[in-house]
């Protein structure tokens, strides 16, 4: 199983322990993980992508369990020599941040980007919110992903593969139950933030939206790793054989 | 029932923040999620759950500004679940100090059937005047007081007068013969300006409950209080609960460190005694 939600690099509005691709490796191989889909934590809030995601690149080369999960701007100028380079250069997804990039969910250049990873056949990486709401740094002022971003996107082309990380239970079943059935199985999530006992959002969205929509996401070096095996661990009898998707399976071959 | 090793670990376990619904709390799923609770709580090796019912959760009053009714309503099914559950219950009497006559009545009531702690919620900020009788009474019944906190409180938030690691600590420092556990750290706001605020006030005493997982929380808490200052929790989410346990293991605690969070503190902030099955399983 991979992680389709890690990062390495500081955050801005807090102080990470360790954000570093070693200490990563070493969380994987604790947390029984066999790799992950790492992305570059700073460029969420930088204006050119680039000089992060050579940062990236060069930071996990050493690391045969990670690969780079970049960022590839639509709006910014030959993002599509950019995205070609980064795929050739083994990205296992194309991470997009169109809430910090003040991008609406019908916004052009988000779905020429969504099409072109499609093309490629590359999934494209959205993350719904690094931390809780009520923690933002009032500086911290982008917003969560909207279920509408995600609709759109996933309504743009049947070439399109969306994985969303950090929703929960109402964002993700607005998403999803706007969908049609074909435009669904192109969607897949992470847990990471949805609710275990008692309330059981897992548990529902187990049984309702399916297992075959989830993947594994852990969100370090943000969150504590143990969480999303805890959900697992946690659920009713019934639900603790079903099998999620292994997201390896979701990447372009190396 | 759970069958095989508890996920927490085989050493008694207190959850020192629990919530359990009732039918008149405006959902029809209510029992549906206390069996949840006791099926994770098994599942994770819980020894207890203190627990308290707040009102009828906005039902028919607001969940943090409860009408004595709702208080009493709700008090009394919390009753009814300690009395079934004795093994594993034990509970907070919820009051809102607006109606003072009605809480000071309320914890004498509440008492005499059984109750352990108080809660209090965000009904009046905590460093108000209007909390000193309920607590003062606390220090009598020697009951700890676990106050609803929003860490760090910037802004007003809708339905609920909050109070952070500061407003706590004024409270304390009135009543220095009540132990105060502020509630979920974890629990939304920052908690990195809740570990200075209270670092200084040896009767306040964070739970580690909130759906906030952040690295570096359990860390940054053990460096500011040390292992005697903190209570294992879990709220409303009981996921983060035991991957908070699994991550204090990773820190690498003592057996007594790890102890402490675990139940050591509440048996020693709670009255004497009430814990039976933790301090029998490790005679």
């Amino acid at each position: 199983m991979i992680d389709v939600a890690a990062y390495i690099g500081p955050f801005p509005f807090r102080y990470l322990p360790h954000p570093d691709p070693d200490v990563l490796v070493r969380v994987l191989e604790r947390e029984g993980l066999s790799g992950a889909w790492v992305g570059y934590l700073p460029s969420a809030w930088q204006r050119d992508p680039a000089p992060g995601n050579a940062a990236l690149f060069a930071a996990i080369a050493p690391y045969p369990t990670l690969r780079a999960a970049p960022v590839v701007r639509p709006d910014w100028p030959d993002w599509q020599r950019t995205l070609r380079d980064v795929v050739d250069k083994g990205a296992a997804a194309i991470r997009a941040y169109p809430m910090h990039w003040g991008m609406g969910p019908h916004d052009q250049s988000m779905r020429a980007l969504a099409l072109a990873c499609g093309q490629l056949d590359v999934p494209l990486l959205l993350t719904v919110r690094f931390e809780d709401l009520r923690q933002r740094s009032a500086l911290d002022v982008a917003g969560d992903l909207t279920a509408a971003h995600i609709r759109s996107l996933a309504r743009a082309h049947a070439s399109v593969r969306l994985v969303v990380t950090g929703a929960g239970r109402e964002m993700l079943e607005e998403a999803h139950w706007s969908l049609t059935p074909e435009e669904q199985q192109r969607v897949h999530w992470d847990f990471a933030w949805i609710w275990g006992p008692p309330e059981d959002h897992f548990a529902h969205l187990l049984r309702t939206v399916g297992p075959e929509r989830f993947v594994y996401g852990t969100h370090w070096p943000l969150r504590l790793t143990q969480n999303s095996r805890a959900n697992l661990d946690l659920l009713p009898p019934e639900l603790r054989t079903v099998g999620i998707v292994n997201a390896e399976s979701l990447a372009p071959k190396r | 029932m759970t069958t095989g090793a508890p996920l927490g670990g085989t050493t008694p376990l207190i959850d020192a923040h629990a919530h359990f619904y009732h039918e008149l709390a405006g959902r029809s799923d209510w029992a549906r999620v206390n069996a949840a609770r006791f099926r994770a709580g098994d599942a994770m090796g819980v020894t207890y759950h203190i627990a308290s019912v707040l009102g009828s959760y906005g039902h028919t009053s607001p969940t943090y500004f409860p009408s004595p009714d709702d208080v009493t309503r709700g008090n009394d099914a919390m009753i009814g679940i300690a009395a079934d559950e004795p093994d594993r219950v034990r509970w907070y009497v919820a009051v809102n100090p607006n109606h003072t006559a009605h809480a000071l009545a309320e914890i004498e009531r509440a008492v005499e059937r059984g109750a352990i702690g108080l809660k209090l919620l965000a009904s009046r900020r905590a460093d108000d005047p209007l909390l000193d009788p309920v607590c003062a009474m606390a220090a009598e019944r020697g009951l700890p007081v676990l106050h609803h906190i929003w860490q760090h409180r910037t802004r007003e938030w809708p339905n609920q007068e909050i109070s952070d690691g500061r407003d706590l600590v004024r409270l304390a420092e009135r009543h220095p013969n009540v132990s105060f556990v502020l509630a979920h750290l974890g629990g939304g706001g920052d908690w990195a300006h809740t570990l200075p605020a209270v670092r200084d006030t040896p009767n306040v005493y964070p739970d580690l409950s909130g759906s906030g997982v952040d690295r570096g929380m359990l860390d940054a808490a053990l460096d500011a209080l040390g292992a005697q200052r903190l209570l294992w929790a879990c709220d409303l989410t009981m996921e983060t609960g035991l991957a908070k346990l699994r991550a204090l293991e990773v820190i690498g605690l003592s057996e007594d460190d790890m102890a402490d969070i675990r139940w050591r503190n509440a048996a020693r902030l709670f009255p004497a005694g009430a814990f039976p099955n933790c301090t029998a399983s490790t005679a």
